[in-house]
């Protein structure tokens, strides 16, 4: 029932109830992995024996290998870092582009185009992935057979790690800048042009500041997907891994406690991921 | 600038800069892979480098009953987590919308999305360090005299459907709200003085106007359900495969890629049966709700 109608009281506590379960569910897997990061144990479970920070500055001496001191880990953060600034890099790019072509430009076949555009979406990303291997394998092939080309960027590696994160997270960027572009007010432009102002100009002094919100919220959330992506990058990557493949390989043989530090690592950053994005929307634009 | 004369030209040359990089995404990394991909999944390989058209791939897979009990079993798990995620995702929405007061609403809704910054792996392993043998919960157990020994919740049925539950509120979540937020509380509370009971109510006003806002949720749910990998292999057993599993088998454990390459387009169609059968029902929602998502 909703607030303005009586609610008995049995209903009132049951809405508590499910409230504080909903709420435990959420919250108790990421307060369990942060804990854990502090305990004084070999292995990431119970019981608590004790505060320790080992898990973050240990390094080989102490017997326990910590997050700073995890070459491994360090450096498959490393690649993701990298892996994200590329994926952020072009997607923004091409979304701005796309941005502009469908609000601003009639052409035959821009319906067709539009509906394609979020095809990646629905697309299961293990499937994004078999598919970009599939295809990039045989340009490699048909290069070498054909010409003797030598093309290794088109084995899996981090190049198409890139690729495979960008066919769909390009739609996002899409999607976000576009829907900014299309409330802005074309009457400013226009009367800039009026004013003598050059094409160029007027994106740069008007058009683009206007965009900037959108420009860097998408820019976070296309770090972000590609950071945390695992379908795609899994069929794609080659020898370097990314973070979450590390992990995952990691969690399947029954790792210590360095992973809760990580994770409390990516937390953190997420956090103030968010939270710059939300001080960024409440400024004017 | 379409509303300015410009030579035919030099707007051609335009667009021309703006289309390309949208038809090389699109034809590069899009329409042409999964082209390569049906041209795997349909031949055969009679000797080394000679392929004929065949659709051996298709016929393993209705042959061999490992191949298509795991893919039934993914479609009714995927359908069961999107069943309950809808259970559990329902109240949490109409609390938010309807009976938090000012801005508890918006703070809760808020407090929803904060896991889903976190990247899955992350919330998997906490799932993880929760209900294996050794894990928390089977400790706590033992404490409050539940159990004698810890009991292993890792690697049921129920674990995975939690896994996979847990991960797929947000996509709920927001949709529900979304649609939740337009209903007027005006026709609600005409009802109850008419004398409407809450299931009626529940039944005859909020579920019709909620109806898009729940399509859109399930069709997204059931969809990264069904692709999802990272839950199922880590907190699903040996003996609990997912359809993803089989495919990356096929694709990099075995190297047989014409039958990854089968097992890929069962599960796309599988997929775009399902968003295909609710975009149909729910409409332009669809691209409201994956623009949030």
């Amino acid at each position: 029932m909703i607030s303005s109608l009586p609610r008995p009281a049995w209903l009132r506590a049951a809405t508590a109830l499910y409230v504080a379960a909903f709420l435990l569910f959420l919250f108790l897997p990421l307060v369990t992995v942060a804990a854990f990061a502090f305990n004084d144990s070999p292995y990431p479970a119970p019981p608590w024996r004790g505060f320790t920070l080992d898990w973050f500055f240990g390094n080989s001496s102490s017997g326990r290998v910590g997050l700073f001191h995890d070459a491994e880990l360090l450096g498959s953060i490393g690649t993701s870092v990298l892996v994200a600034l590329w994926v952020t890099a072009l997607s923004v790019l091409i979304g701005t582009a796309n941005a502009f072509l469908m609000e601003r430009w009639e052409f035959p076949g821009k319906q067709a185009l539009s509906v394609l555009m979020l095809v990646p979406l629905v697309i299961p990303g293990v499937i994004l992935g078999i598919s970009i291997l599939a295809f990039c394998s045989l340009i490699a092939e048909l290069g070498d057979a054909l010409f003797g080309w030598d093309l290794d960027f088109l084995r899996p590696g981090l190049p198409l790690v890139v690729l495979g994160q960008f066919s769909y997270v390009a739609t996002i960027t899409t999607l976000m800048i576009g829907a900014r572009l299309k409330r802005f007010d074309r009457t400013l432009e226009e009367a800039a042009l009026n004013l003598g102002a050059s094409h160029a100009a007027v994106l740069r002094t008007i058009t683009f500041p206007y965009l900037r919100p959108a420009l860097f919220g998408s820019a976070a959330i296309s770090f972000l997907m590609s950071f945390e992506n695992f379908n795609t990058t899994l069929m794609l990557v080659g020898a370097d891994a990314p973070l979450t493949i590390t992990m995952y390989g990691r969690m399947r043989e029954g790792a210590t406690p360095v992973l809760n530090a990580v994770s409390l690592f990516l937390m953190l950053a997420s956090a103030a991921l968010a939270l710059t994005l939300l001080r960024a929307d409440k400024r004017p634009a | 600038m379409p509303d300015l004369p410009r030579p035919t030209l030099h707007r051609r040359l335009i667009l021309l800069w703006l289309l390309a990089p949208a038809l090389l995404w699109l034809s590069l990394l899009i329409i042409l892979p999964h082209i390569e991909l049906a041209m795997l999944a349909l031949r055969r390989r009679v000797a080394p480098h000679v392929y004929e058209p065949s659709l051996l791939q298709f016929r393993t897979f209705f042959a061999e009953p490992l191949y298509w009990q795991v893919f039934l079993r993914t479609a009714v798990m995927s359908a069961l987590a999107t069943a309950l995620t809808l259970l559990v995702a329902f109240p949490a929405a109409w609390v938010i919308t309807k009976v938090a007061r000012g801005r508890a609403g918006a703070l809760l809704f808020v407090v929803c999305l904060i896991p889903f910054w976190v990247s899955e792996t992350v919330r998997t392993l906490g799932w993880l360090i929760l209900l294996r043998e050794s894990g928390v919960l089977p400790a706590l157990l033992v404490k409050l005299g539940i159990t004698d020994m810890p009991v292993e919740l890792l690697y049921h049925d129920a674990t995975i459907l939690v896994g996979l539950v847990y991960t797929s509120l947000l996509f709920m979540v927001v949709p529900l709200v979304n649609s939740l937020e337009s209903l007027d509380n005006a026709l609600i509370e005409a009802a109850y003085n008419l004398g409407a009971g809450g299931p009626a109510i529940l039944r005859h006003i909020v579920i019709p106007h909620a109806a898009p806002g729940i399509t859109a949720g399930c069709i997204i749910v059931f969809m990264l359900t069904l692709g999802n990998y990272l839950t199922p292999t880590l907190l699903g057993g040996k003996n609990s495969q997912w359809f993803t599993e089989l495919i990356y088998t096929q694709f990099i454990a075995r190297f047989n890629w014409e039958q990854g390459a089968a097992f890929g387009f069962l599960l796309l169609g599988l997929s775009t049966a399902m968003v295909a059968a609710g975009l149909r029902a729910s409409g332009q929602r669809f691209v409201d709700v994956m623009r949030r998502a």
